[in-house]
């Protein structure tokens, strides 16, 4: 007797735990595997890049925490740069290496986050926790130095907005943190913010620790990931990807070491590699990102302390003139104005500024017509390129191996979307 | 990578093997090679697979509309006999509606449509920007990449939704980013920055209804305003003056 059995389909996300948001894949399956998956984005889709346009160029900076919303000022660099680039200026150098600092901050920050969700897509609930905790002592040093703990608009053409603060924020006495909790809680922060991160510094190693204590030599984290989501490195050239996805497959290419910007260049850290390009090795790859990250801002914290300097370039035509000044001065007034109301112009031309952000290469293609906006903003969102992959990658697999594959883009809507 | 190659530049090595073709423009370290559609794609193959390129990944593509391009809403030169233009009535993106926006001969502006390409090399540490201008605006066509670089193809089918340039020969070139059903390509300069439809649900309908724009009313509150001393050359001629210790 025959039978006729039929491919049938399945609808993943977007109302998914594991749809890491707004993804509504559309999957073909036969059985428990997967024949084709069509992903259907774009249910986050701002329109940030018309946006920008009809805005002056400082009002779209904090549009791009917005974008990748766990790797913010990452997002910013590539904005900024790309606009330092076409007016031909370049920020002092304590400014860069606040900078470099921050993009550390924020890999370390984007990659818990990472390795908690993916964790807990694959069965994983503790680290998850673990993850947090550390993000929470992260995100303090986000609030303190721009007043927000996620959508921080830090980074400026020509600096950032303001220094380091002199003294870390600290805990209050509460009905829920008092006595010896609460001395605990603030032993970190009795100086100044450098202080507080060196003490995080210090102690961030043992934390990374834990997590692969969790997950490294776990059996069931290995049978989810070792094998599975297979890229070869021609695969991931050809797809266009960037970050941990490439180097998990073999290839060295790191933006910081290739085409270093900011203080990378003077910075000691290397690029770890994968060697099969499967899921696991992509892990591996971005924990180890962690511990280097932790290296960079260490020396970063080192020379920061020990080199103060102005954070932003002493030109009035972007920056603006210090309140003091504007009492006494009437240029410094009218610079204020125009500033905050017109903006300023950049010069004619294109650029396209790339930064390696935590989960690839973020780029920004910015063409001026030299008005007080942008012509055109296009980014480029290494989630974007990632993701379009999935097809290739993932069929032949089983069902619950696509959880696994969306867990190792480390797919965030705000960037695939934009 | 060869002695050839440290000594050459990439733009002579693109138009010594080239020619005509390419248009190569050097700006800042960064290498503009503009083409004609039709040779598109054999530029393309040649740059991934030739020893001297190997642009083996495809970083980016991207839609431009040159639309209305260096033009401003506010004119800072002449005064009229009411004084300076406030700079409120200009026609530029942002300040129209669905039914108020541009239409027929403020349309016909030459090389509207473009598609950039960013490529990388690995090998080489190398980046190149190749732009295709579309030859006829009302159909803006580019022929397709997805052959030579399979990545090509979300990025193709994004500049097609938010722009309509046409990849001949892609695969599946569906709408990307934008709703279900969507109509018009929203990026394009003549194309209202509050949309043409909004959604509500309705309860007598029982279901989720589509409505001409209402909620929202176009306002830009910026101009925009090209000035010729806005660069920073004046900027540095005061910083050299000192006027703020004077």
């Amino acid at each position: 007797m025959a039978q006729e059995i039929r491919n049938y389909t399945m609808n993943f996300g977007p109302q998914h735990p594991a749809a890491h948001g707004v993804l509504r894949l559309v999957l073909e399956m036969d059985g428990e595997t997967i024949v084709r998956a069509d992903p259907h984005i774009g249910l986050l889709h701002r329109g940030t890049e018309k946006l920008a346009e009809s805005k002056p160029f400082n009002q779209s900076i904090g549009y791009m925490d917005r974008l990748d919303y766990v790797s913010m000022m990452c997002n910013e660099h590539a904005y900024v740069r790309a606009i330092e680039t076409l007016l031909g200026i370049e920020a002092p150098e304590r400014a860069q290496y606040i900078r470099t600092m921050f993009d550390e901050i924020t890999r370390i920050l984007n990659h818990l986050m990472w390795i908690g969700s993916n964790a807990l897509d694959l069965g994983a609930m503790a680290v998850f926790l673990y993850a947090f905790r550390e993000r929470e002592e992260l995100m303090d040093v986000y609030e303190a130095v721009s007043g927000a703990r996620m959508h921080a608009t830090y980074y400026r053409p020509g600096g950032v907005y303001r220094d380091l603060p002199a003294q870390m924020s600290q805990y209050r006495e509460s009905p829920w943190h008092k006595g010896k909790d609460l001395k605990r809680l603030n032993s970190w922060r009795e100086g100044s913010m450098l202080d507080y991160l060196e003490a995080f510094t210090d102690d961030f190693p043992t934390k990374v620790d834990e997590y692969e204590e969790l997950l490294t030599t776990n059996r069931i984290w290995k049978q989810r990931t070792v094998d599975i989501g297979v890229i070869s490195p021609e695969q991931a050239q050809a797809w266009g990807m960037t970050g941990a996805m490439i180097r998990g497959s073999g290839i060295a290419w790191d933006l910081r070491k290739k085409q270093p910007y900011a203080k990378y260049a003077e910075m000691d850290f290397d690029i770890p590699v994968g060697v099969n390009g499967d899921c696991y090795d992509r892990y591996l790859v971005r924990v180890e990102e962690m511990r280097q990250s932790n290296r960079i801002i260490k020396q970063c914290v080192k020379w920061l302390k020990a080199n103060p300097g102005p954070v932003m370039v002493d030109n009035y035509k972007v920056a603006p003139p210090k309140r003091e000044e504007m009492k006494e001065s009437m240029e410094a007034l009218i610079h204020h104005f125009k500033l905050f109301t017109e903006g300023y112009g950049v010069p004619a031309g294109e650029t396209y500024a790339a930064v390696e952000a935590p989960k690839g290469e973020f780029g920004c293609y910015l063409v001026s017509d030299g008005a007080n906006k942008p012509f055109r903003v296009h980014l480029r969102a290494p989630g974007f390129a990632h993701l379009s992959s999935i097809d290739t990658i993932v069929s032949g697999h089983m069902l619950a191996d696509v959880v696994a594959m969306i867990g190792t883009y480390d797919l965030v809507f705000g960037e695939v979307d934009r | 990578m060869t002695d050839t190659q440290k000594t050459t530049s990439l733009a002579e090595r693109l138009a010594a093997r080239f020619g005509d073709t390419l248009k190569i423009s050097v700006v800042r370290n960064e290498t503009t090679a503009e083409l004609a559609a039709a040779d598109l794609l054999a530029v393309a193959t040649a740059l991934r697979d030739e020893p001297g390129f190997r642009f083996s990944e495809l970083v980016d593509v991207c839609g431009v509309d040159y639309l209305g391009y260096g033009q401003t809403e506010w004119d800072t030169t002449d005064v009229t006999s009411t004084g300076f233009s406030r700079g409120v009535e200009g026609e530029a993106m942002g300040r129209f509606d669905w039914a108020d926006r541009p239409r027929g001969a403020s349309l016909d502006q030459p090389r509207r449509f473009a598609a950039v390409i960013h490529l990388l090399s690995i090998e080489h540490n190398r980046r190149l920007r190749l732009r295709v201008f579309c030859a006829d605006d009302s159909l803006p066509l580019v022929p397709s990449l997805t052959g030579i670089w399979p990545g090509a193809n979300w990025f193709e089918r994004e500049a097609f939704d938010l722009y309509g340039i046409i990849f001949d020969g892609h695969p599946d070139l569906r709408r990307i980013l934008t709703d279900y059903g969507f109509v018009g390509h929203p990026f394009r300069k003549d194309f209202p920055l509050i949309g043409n439809v909004e959604v509500r649900y309705d309860p007598e309908q029982k279901r989720v209804v589509y409505e001409p724009v209402t909620s929202v009313v176009p306002r830009v509150l910026v101009p925009r305003v090209i000035r010729d001393d806005a660069d920073l050359m004046q900027a540095k001629a005061e910083a050299a003056d000192d006027w703020r210790r004077n």
